[in-house]
């Protein structure tokens, strides 16, 4: 409690100005009772987002029927656990050996263009949300404009770099996935989006072209989707990706992200 | 014969490996111990072997590596004369002697290499590492006096994720008034360029100009763009640069020693310090080498005492490693967290360096606010000479939580701690603090609450 607080609501006028978490009070020194259980309320969404398991299966129905009703494929990565895939990164990248038989038999003759790919990330709460959402607004563009689309590919505990994985076995010219990104603190549920044009082991990540931020208060799932189509019609068009491509188009200049403390 | 020193030494990366205290990144990396066994004799073997080996092996290539070479060539043999005959576990041993005090230890800092406190971290106890950092005050000077007796500096780090003026002066008025920001008020940029660290820059030089506040600015921007500002004539307090413990790793930072030379040499140039000229500010942080694949299979906490010789050849104002920013395939818990925090303060001390540390953990850690209470008392206790004061611990900007200026105040109250003098003193001065030395609720009479970014918010 601070029962001198002056005339001026300094705390206000502060709290107007940003989103960070300013004009909280004071108990003594330390953090008022509900500024101390906000911030943990937020900490505990965030956590919860990412150790949420996720439901395949339902995710699976949700993205064929959001994909003009094509095949989802699930595969799983390296990481056979989520623990495991927390602390090593490279085994998000890589397949586990059972997904490569199941991708090879999926393989198109000829290869498809494009393989479309969600894995929840970090954040299982942001593609339960956001990612048959994108994919809604996205496949019907795509197919107008002439992209032919290999299965949709589902990877349990995947990471940016397994769509050079699966794009490499099913030997398309272009690999999109949505993932969830880091939990952030006001934000539980934001994905991300990469693409990355001649999928193949060993592509860095200045050859990807990323669109993030994407949730209700972020960038819009209908308005990310005009955005990667824009750039996978730019990169069929120019045969490139990542950098290259970033330099030749403002519609790269993500919007901020909308973080606000949780109230 | 039966003679176990027959057995030929492990060489000194795959020892240091062995030896480092259970972390993620040297797992990530593929040369943690196989067990805890394993772990413990490399210990024993690491206790056994002389400080001398670490300056007639080199574990990066001389020739290869300007780091190695820095290291090499700025040893100072006179200074490692009382230590020299030493093992690592006797050095540990003198280190925490009743005899051996602050001035001993700074006595022998330029004969000692990042490797040689590297390994002794590696065998102490959480309390040794603190009780020999406490030991060893760092004082460093700018236009106040940081690492004193009984002083705990805070960096008061206004950011906001589009740079908006008014919400970073917002951020900056929070903070003073929770007495924060002695150490630096330093903005992280969302944006990297000379305009947008002119327009910082300006606005931390009216604030801090305008109202005397008795402390210093920094726009973290990369040290090139800070230099290429200084050309332009923008008055800039302290330059920053994030470094690491490698050559290569550098280089994937866009630096190198002659561009930080450079850039101490443009900073001195600005002569705006007041009261003394440390003048640059670095930030490190295990597994940075790693991470740009610049590790030579070195372990991530021996390559950030490198990181620290680099620094120390800069005469820094502040130095600070941000201990759990990177993520946990480097520091997987708060475990690992606390103890690389206790590490890398007690081996930037022992170097000599005004040793700060961001408390902090990223959303996908198995680690909370407690851990970091955890390690910010502790730490406060080894001495370290400043933390990191966000608004609710929160970072808008760079997503992440830090300690904030609630908790830097919880810590100083607690252990009976105080702001850098000087700006304690303005603190006093302007009715921030009562006469017992505690915060004052906030008053419409501070001049500085009615900066103009704030009057068309009222």
């Amino acid at each position: 409690m601070n029962p001198s607080e002056p005339a001026m609501d300094l705390g206000a006028a502060l709290r107007r100005r940003t989103h960070a978490r300013v004009g909280l009070g004071r108990a003594g020194g330390s953090l008022p009772t509900s500024a101390l259980l906000d911030f943990r309320l937020s900490h505990a969404r965030a956590r919860d987002a990412l150790l949420r398991p996720l439901d395949t299966p339902a995710l699976a129905v949700a993205l064929s029927a959001a994909g003009s009703g094509s095949v989802v494929i699930t595969v799983d990565s390296a990481a056979p656990d989520l623990a495991t895939y927390l602390v090593r990164p490279d085994l998000g990248r890589t397949l586990a050996p059972s997904a490569i038989p199941t991708l090879e038999a999926a393989r198109g003759r000829p290869p498809a263009d494009l393989v479309l790919m969600v894995s929840e990330g970090l954040s299982t709460l942001a593609v339960e949300n956001h990612a048959a959402e994108v994919l809604r607004h996205l496949v019907p563009g795509l197919l107008a404009d002439g992209w032919r689309l290999a299965p949709t590919v589902l990877v349990r505990r995947g990471r940016v770099a397994v769509q050079d994985a699966v794009g490499a076995v099913l030997g398309v010219s272009h690999a999109l996935i949505l993932l969830g990104e880091r939990p952030g603190l006001g934000t539980p549920d934001s994905l991300g989006a990469y693409l990355v044009h001649g999928p193949r082991p060993g592509n860095t990540d200045a050859l990807r072209n990323c669109v993030s931020n994407i949730h209700a208060a972020g960038l819009r799932p209908p308005d990310a989707a005009s955005r990667l189509r824009w750039l996978l019609n730019a990169s069929r068009l120019r045969r490139v990706s990542g950098v290259a491509l970033k330099d030749e188009s403002d519609l790269l200049q993500i919007p901020p992200a909308a973080t606000s403390p949780a109230s | 014969m039966f003679n176990r020193l027959v057995a030929a030494p492990t060489p000194l990366p795959r020892l240091l490996a062995l030896a480092s205290p259970e972390r993620s990144g040297d797992r990530l990396a593929g040369i943690a111990a196989e067990s805890r066994e394993q772990r413990v004799r490399a210990q024993q073997e690491l206790a056994d072997t002389p400080l001398a080996r670490f300056l007639d092996e080199p574990l990066v290539p001389y020739e290869s590596d300007e780091v190695t070479r820095l290291i090499l060539d700025s040893h100072d043999p006179a200074a490692f004369a009382p230590v020299r005959g030493l093992s690592v576990g006797q050095f540990r041993e003198w280190l925490l002697d009743f005899a051996t005090d602050g001035a001993r230890i700074e006595a022998v800092s330029a004969g000692l290499t990042p490797e040689m406190v590297a390994a002794t971290s590696k065998i102490m106890a959480n309390q040794d590492l603190i009780l020999v950092a406490s030991k060893r005050r760092v004082v460093t000077r700018f236009r106040n006096t940081l690492g004193g007796p009984r002083t705990l500096g805070v960096r008061l780090q206004p950011n906001h994720p589009t740079d908006d003026p008014k919400g970073i002066v917002a951020a900056i008025l929070d903070g003073l008034l929770l007495g924060a920001g002695d150490a630096v008020i330093g903005i992280n940029p969302a944006t990297d360029s000379v305009r947008s660290l002119e327009v910082l820059s300006r606005l931390l030089d009216d604030l801090i100009q305008g109202h005397g506040i008795p402390t210093q600015g920094c726009v973290l921007g990369h040290v090139t763009t800070q230099i290429r500002a200084i050309e332009a004539g923008v008055p800039i307090d302290l330059v920053f640069q994030s470094i690491a413990g490698t050559e290569a790793a550098n280089a994937s930072f866009g630096v190198s020693l002659s561009v930080l030379r450079e850039a101490h040499q443009a900073a001195l140039s600005q002569n705006r310090g007041t009261v003394g000229r440390n003048v640059m500010y670095f930030e490190t942080g295990q597994g940075s080498c790693l991470s740009a694949n610049a590790h030579h299979d070195i372990d991530q906490q021996t390559l950030e005492a490198r990181a620290y010789a680099v620094a120390r050849a800069f005469d820094p104002f502040l130095v600070n490693t941000v201990v759990g920013f990177i993520g946990p395939e480097y520091l997987a818990d708060g475990k690992q967290i606390l103890r690389a925090g206790l590490e890398d303060h007690f081996c930037g001390k022992l170097l000599g360096l005004p040793m700060g540390c961001d408390v902090c953990y990223t959303n996908h850690a198995e680690a909370d606010q407690d851990d970091m209470d955890t390690l910010l008392t502790l730490l406060a206790v080894a001495g370290v000479n400043y933390v990191m004061g966000v608004p609710g611990a929160d970072d808008v900007m760079l997503s992440y939580q830090s300690t904030s200026f609630h908790d830097a105040w919880y810590v100083r109250q607690a252990l009976g701690l105080r702001p850098a003098p000087e700006f304690d003193a303005w603190l006093a001065r302007v009715g921030l603090l009562d006469d017992a030395g505690r915060l004052r609720s906030p008053s419409n009479r501070l001049p500085f609450t009615r900066h103009a970014l704030l009057e068309d918010a009222r």
